[in-house]
């Protein structure tokens, strides 16, 4: 009898509520999926172009841990463009395997064991998971649909205690849309300020935000008096470049805490993977006009996905950010787990349950418009029909 | 708005002001009204297919012709290109910069057709000094659009986070 090597604290996490969705959505044939968190949109050509030369030239071997200085100073120089953020390519910036790693590496670089975590959810499916794997203790704070989502002072206060080390955010918000708007994030801002607490910021969404102005310009809570110094920017290439397979993301923040994630990401990672890095440069460099017309395109989406839902009685807010609507299913009297399977047993179409993403999103279902229109206007019809033979 | 509305009928001419409308976030009044003075105002010329008529039955050939021309007092580039746009073979007439003057495009149903066309009636032309044609023999793109993108699955896992 072999006996069991499983170390009790990952024998503690549970699956994600998506890869069970996955598993079911997985065996049916002709499916819509609205439940993709990726772009639909392959990766800008002289991005993939750059790659494809570097390939040929042999540009295969390690790089500095931190990443490639030239990527390095290219990210120091988008962070300071695009967001009047200040980092010093040196020491203030290191480029992940993806913001994914950011958010793990960040996590483990601060926490010790028995800190709190304060989480915001709904929210990405890792962040839980990677407070428990770092020898935290998570602490969700429930964001709520009559505050579209956004992050009060309030709630966080109610959650604070003495050993609260951080907070983990994410704006624009993946799985609700949701944005914070720069008086939203003042008032944040002021409540965090006197207090030792670290926030991370996952941006990964910070390209995708849409007001009517083009382009809208997403504001990071780093970029208030004094949230700097106690702020690590979790940023990547994956939405804003259509680059998702390349696993590419980039930190930054205080010195102290880089270096720290430098240590992590030195001994488990040695460095982003060479070619996405100078795949990387190309879309810092050039990718704009690529990203702009993305973001355009989502609009559009986004606009017919809010218009259509609400008009089939789905009550959703209008989502400023990231690709996704996060309609409440509630009148339906159905829980999101019964609404999305019964709608894809039904009608074939994949949307993802508001409570894969915390407790907090259960009466939610998100739908991703990470894909063509057309795709779109016909998930939409079947997802009428589906009301309708529910007499809703 | 303008420019977006352009932008996105540039891409698809089927789009009707209610699509726009919704799709912009904007009033479909509102829309309708530009439209109608884009089109007063030529900003949109007009709305077309684009066609792969190689994938048809039917025989065309496409040619690019390089005209070098000799402006005269009275009848300058503009009224030149006039008179070669006016025929309905020419579908493209372009001003060049560089060693020629005007880019003629012109679709036939064969080349005799074409020659003909060339050695009968453009060439003659006062004012033409010169021409030089080229037949096209394929195309891959046009308006920035691939005439036969190859199939691609949608590799993304059918759901993820």
């Amino acid at each position: 009898m072999r006996c069991d090597f499983v170390a009790e604290k990952i024998k503690g996490l549970p699956f994600s509520g998506i890869r069970k969705f996955f598993n079911i959505a997985s065996e049916l044939q002709d499916v819509i999926s609205l439940g993709v968190g990726e772009p639909d949109f392959d990766t800008p050509w002289n991005i993939r172009d750059e790659a494809i030369y570097r390939l040929e030239v042999g540009s295969t071997v390690y790089t500095s841990n931190a990443g490639m200085p030239e990527l390095l100073h290219e990210i120091s120089r988008y962070m300071r463009s695009r967001f009047e953020l200040d980092y010093d390519p040196a020491n203030q910036i290191i480029c992940t395997v993806g913001a994914s790693e950011g958010i793990d590496a960040a996590l483990r670089a601060i926490i010790n064991p028995g800190d709190e975590v304060l989480i915001a959810e709904p929210c990405f499916v890792s962040y839980y998971p990677c407070v428990i794997m770092a020898g935290g203790v998570p602490v969700t704070i429930t964001t709520r649909r009559e505050d579209e989502f956004r992050l009060t002072p309030q709630a966080v206060e109610e959650k604070i205690t003495p050993r609260t080390k951080a907070l983990i955010m994410c704006y624009p918000n993946n799985p609700t849309g949701a944005v914070m708007n720069s008086d939203d994030l003042l008032r944040l801002a002021n409540c965090l300020r006197d207090r030792d607490i670290v926030v991370l910021s996952d941006e990964i969404y910070a390209e995708l935000t849409y007001d009517g102005e083009s382009p809208a310009r997403h504001t990071s809570i780093a970029s208030f008096p004094h949230m700097k110094e106690k702020t690590i920017v979790l940023n990547g290439f994956s939405k804003t470049f259509a680059m998702t397979g390349w696993r590419l993301g980039f930190a930054c923040g205080p010195c102290d805490i880089i270096n720290a994630i430098l240590k992590i990401h030195q001994y488990a990672l040695m460095c982003a993977p060479t070619i996405s890095q100078y795949a990387g440069i190309e879309a810092l460099k050039s990718g704009a006009g690529s990203v702009l017309h993305m973001r355009n395109e989502y609009d559009e989406r986004r606009r017919v996905m809010v218009k259509e839902l609400n008009g089939m009685g789905l009550d959703c807010f209008e989502p400023r950010g990231a690709f996704y609507v996060f309609p409440s299913i509630q009148s339906t009297g159905m829980t999101s787990e019964e609404f999305c399977t019964q709608l894809l047993y039904s009608q074939k179409v994949a949307v993802v349950p508001g409570d894969a993403f915390g407790e907090s999103g259960n009466g939610f279902v998100r739908i991703s418009y990470a894909t063509g229109m057309d795709d779109l206007q016909e998930a939409l019809r079947r997802i009428k029909v589906f009301l309708d033979l529910k007499g809703l | 708005m303008r420019e977006r509305i352009l932008e996105m009928l540039e891409r698809d001419s089927r789009l009707k002001p209610e699509d726009l409308a919704v799709r912009l976030g904007l009033d479909e009044q509102e829309v309708a009204d530009e439209l109608g003075r884009m089109v007063n105002e030529q900003v949109i010329c007009g709305y077309t297919t684009l066609v792969n008529w190689e994938k048809t039955g039917k025989d065309f050939v496409t040619a690019l012709i390089e005209v070098k021309v000799t402006p005269q007092r009275g009848m300058g580039f503009d009224r030149i290109a006039q008179r070669i746009y006016n025929f309905d073979e020419v579908k493209a007439v372009y001003l060049m910069s560089g060693g020629f003057d005007f880019t003629v495009i012109i679709e036939g149903g064969s080349i005799k057709e074409i020659a003909y066309f060339i050695s009968d009636k453009l060439a003659p032309m006062e004012s033409i000094l010169s021409t030089a044609t080229h037949f096209v023999l394929k195309k891959y793109k046009d308006r920035g659009i691939v005439m036969e993108k190859p199939h691609k699955d949608d590799e993304r896992m059918i759901v993820s986070p």
